[in-house]
């Protein structure tokens, strides 16, 4: 039996809005293991995005239980969920987000800067990501040189460098065409077989088929979660 | 961290050259300020101290004739009421050091074919001890020279250039109203008074001589002025109360009649000069600071747009792990930067202006380190203060929201 690296117990999560207290999130449970590739699927406006949030420590819940790798995260401050952040998560947005004014060696490198890692180990590691992604001949251009599907692997080259546990991906394709979409998501597929557990937030089926198992999200709730292979059938 | 930082810093501000050299332009002109300021008040104070020194040191002088009810003032007409016999007198009074009565006036001095027209001080020995006025070559005159009414002259520094030129003055002889006057002495170098004028252009020979041969007094043994020193500050004003009783007393003044003499603390009056020179080089001072305040809100400013515009990153950084104190410290350093940057061109930029004023105009300035320092001091102050709230208005982000900021 491997280790939880997610594990939601009846999380809640309400927005206050002028109509008042907005129930995004109804009591969501969810256990994901170590090595899973999840795919989150569901309507626009279902909470998809507001679980993320919540397992990427950005936000805390209303209500419910959240276990990160075994640690009890609702209940903590900011400073230590920004430590969480950087020690245990890796980003990858749909607008990419990298920042301009730095070179793409640079930006892969910046989560390392908050870890407070020397800047020779920090270059070194950048650079063996870059070139693992396919970027490092472009080590030292800014983001602009290079096309979407390229900043996006960059993206994901700057998730993966302090080696976390768990990498959280919001519609990460969502701005690209298909075949870079694919391209992407078999680096996806690759990093997840050498044991990083990924959670991704799709529309498209063709899309979450990559990942083994697709959790359905309608209204707040969990509708349905299936391993790929039953999805299939 | 920190060198990662102050590369970040440097980077941001190299985004936007010119927005960054024009926040810079408000520091550069506020510093600039300031040391400039400072350096034409302490230089201002520093010559009315130079001059004060020059002056000697508790003096006050009584001169004859008084002041009616109208305020005109008196007995100028007649015999000067005060006598050489008064200051004699008052000599012996406790706490005087020195006493010198003088006649003086301008008169024209002629040698060979040279004019020149200056200042003629008749007096005793004991002025030159009071004024403390040493003697660049040549010998003072002595007590004998006074009772004897011979005709030698010391003269200053700026009589020696114009009147004797290349000539060595000692020795030789020029005229005063006619009269032959040997230079036995070239005065000390003192500058300007505290009025502007200037000290070096004086003569000075014996009472006495002065008073029959240059002046033509038909009332020998009288004098306008005198001048008297006392051991101490703090005795100042008991031996002015005391030379008054005394005087009022020799002159047989009863009680309700006026004085007929009046006496000023040149001392006192120094001093209050060097507080006004104080006072304005303060002003100054505090009115160069305000251009610097007046820069810390640019840079204030231009901060806040940079919160805003840089939002996104900000919530991209967060999302990466950066704390609360990561952000804070990422946009002070910023705010710091550019003020330190500021304030090093305006202290270069102010020096620079400082020293053109003095090489145009002659103007004496003073740069202290001190003045320096505090303009660094300032300058990181006002990096601090004007940056805190923009760098706290960016760590407070929520990340989501800067995430979503378009
Ligand atoms: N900050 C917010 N304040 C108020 N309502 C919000 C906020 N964020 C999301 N919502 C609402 O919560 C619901 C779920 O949003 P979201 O999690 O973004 O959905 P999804 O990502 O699945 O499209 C939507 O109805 C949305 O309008
Ligand atoms: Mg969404």
């Amino acid at each position: 039996m491997t280790e939880s690296v997610i594990r939601v117990v009846g999380l809640g999560k309400s927005y206050v809005t002028a109509a008042g207290p907005f129930p995004a999130l109804r009591g969501v449970s969810l256990d994901i293991k170590a090595g899973e590739f999840v795919a989150i699927m569901g309507p626009s406006g279902s909470g998809k995005s507001t679980f993320m949030n919540l397992l990427g420590c950005l936000d805390t819940p209303t209500t419910g239980e959240f276990f990160l790798a075994g640690q009890d995260v609702a209940h903590m401050d900011k400073d230590a969920l920004a430590s969480l952040r950087n020690r245990m998560l890796g980003f990858v947005f749909q607008g990419f987000n990298l920042l301009p004014r730095m070179s793409l060696q640079d930006n892969v490198a910046l989560p390392l800067v908050y870890a407070g890692v020397d800047r020779a180990a920090r270059r070194a590691r950048a650079r063996e990501l870059l070139d693992k992604v396919g970027l490092g001949q472009y080590a030292e251009s800014p983001p602009n040189r290079i096309s979407g599907g390229q900043q996006q692997r960059v993206a994901i080259a700057r998730a993966l460098v302090n080696s976390p546990r768990l990498i959280l991906a919001d519609e990460p394709t969502g701005n690209l065409d298909s075949h870079t979409s694919e391209e992407i998501m078999r680096l996806f597929g690759a990093f997840n077989a050498e044991g990083i557990t990924i959670v991704l937030v799709t529309h498209e089926p063709d899309i979450a088929a990559h990942a083994g198992r697709q959790v359905r999200f309608r209204d707040g709730q969990i509708v349905s979660d299936e391993l790929t292979a039953e999805v299939a059938k | 961290m920190l060198k990662a930082m102050f590369g970040e810093a440097w980077l941001a501000m190299g985004a936007n050259r010119l927005r960054t050299a024009l926040t810079m332009l408000g520091m550069v002109i506020g510093v600039g300020a300031v040391v400039i300021m400072m350096a034409i008040g302490q230089g201002a104070q520093y010559a009315v101290q130079q001059t004060i020194s020059t002056m000697g040191s508790n003096l006050f002088i009584i001169l004859s004739g008084s002041f009616t009810a109208s305020g005109v003032r008196s007995g100028s007409a007649g015999a000067p009421s005060l006598s050489v016999a008064d200051a004699d007198a008052i000599a012996e009074l406790d706490g005087v050091i020195n006493v010198a009565p003088t006649h003086s006036g301008t008169r024209q001095l002629v040698y060979g074919a040279q004019n020149w027209s200056s200042q003629v001080i008749g007096t005793t020995p004991a002025y030159f001890e009071a004024r403390a006025w040493s003697i660049a070559s040549g010998a003072s005159f002595g007590d004998s020279d006074v009772r004897s009414s011979t005709r030698v002259a010391l003269i200053g520094k700026t009589v020696a250039e114009n009147l004797f030129g290349a000539d060595d003055p000692l020795g030789r002889t020029m005229r005063i109203q006619q009269n032959p006057f040997t230079v036995i002495g070239v005065l000390g170098s003192k500058g300007q008074s505290l009025d502007g004028r200037d000290q070096d252009d004086t003569v000075i020979i014996p009472l006495s001589t002065a008073q029959r041969k240059v002046f033509g007094t038909p009332f020998l043994g009288s004098v306008r002025m005198i001048m008297v020193q006392a051991d101490s500050a703090d005795n100042m004003p008991r031996v002015m109360e005391s030379t008054t009783a005394l005087l009022r007393q020799r002159h047989r003044l009863r009680e309700g009649v006026p004085d007929d003499f009046f006496t000023r603390n040149l001392s006192a009056a120094a001093e209050s000069e060097a507080e006004t020179t104080r006072t304005m080089s303060i002003l100054l001072g505090a009115i160069a600071s305000i251009s610097l305040l007046v820069g810390g809100i640019g840079i204030m400013n231009i901060m806040l747009v940079s919160v805003t515009e840089r939002t996104r990153e900000i919530g991209i950084r967060m999302a990466i792990g950066a704390r609360q104190r990561d952000i804070l410290s990422q946009f002070l350093l910023e705010a710091m930067m550019i003020s330190f940057a500021g304030c090093l061109l305006g202290l270069l930029l102010g020096l620079g202006a400082a020293l053109g004023i003095n090489l145009l105009t002659g103007m004496v300035i003073v740069i202290s380190g001190g003045a320096a320092l505090i303009a660094f001091a300032v300058a990181a102050g006002v990096g601090i203060f004007f940056g805190w709230y923009p760098a706290r208005k960016a760590a407070r982000l929520d990340p989501i929201e800067a995430l979503r900021y378009q």
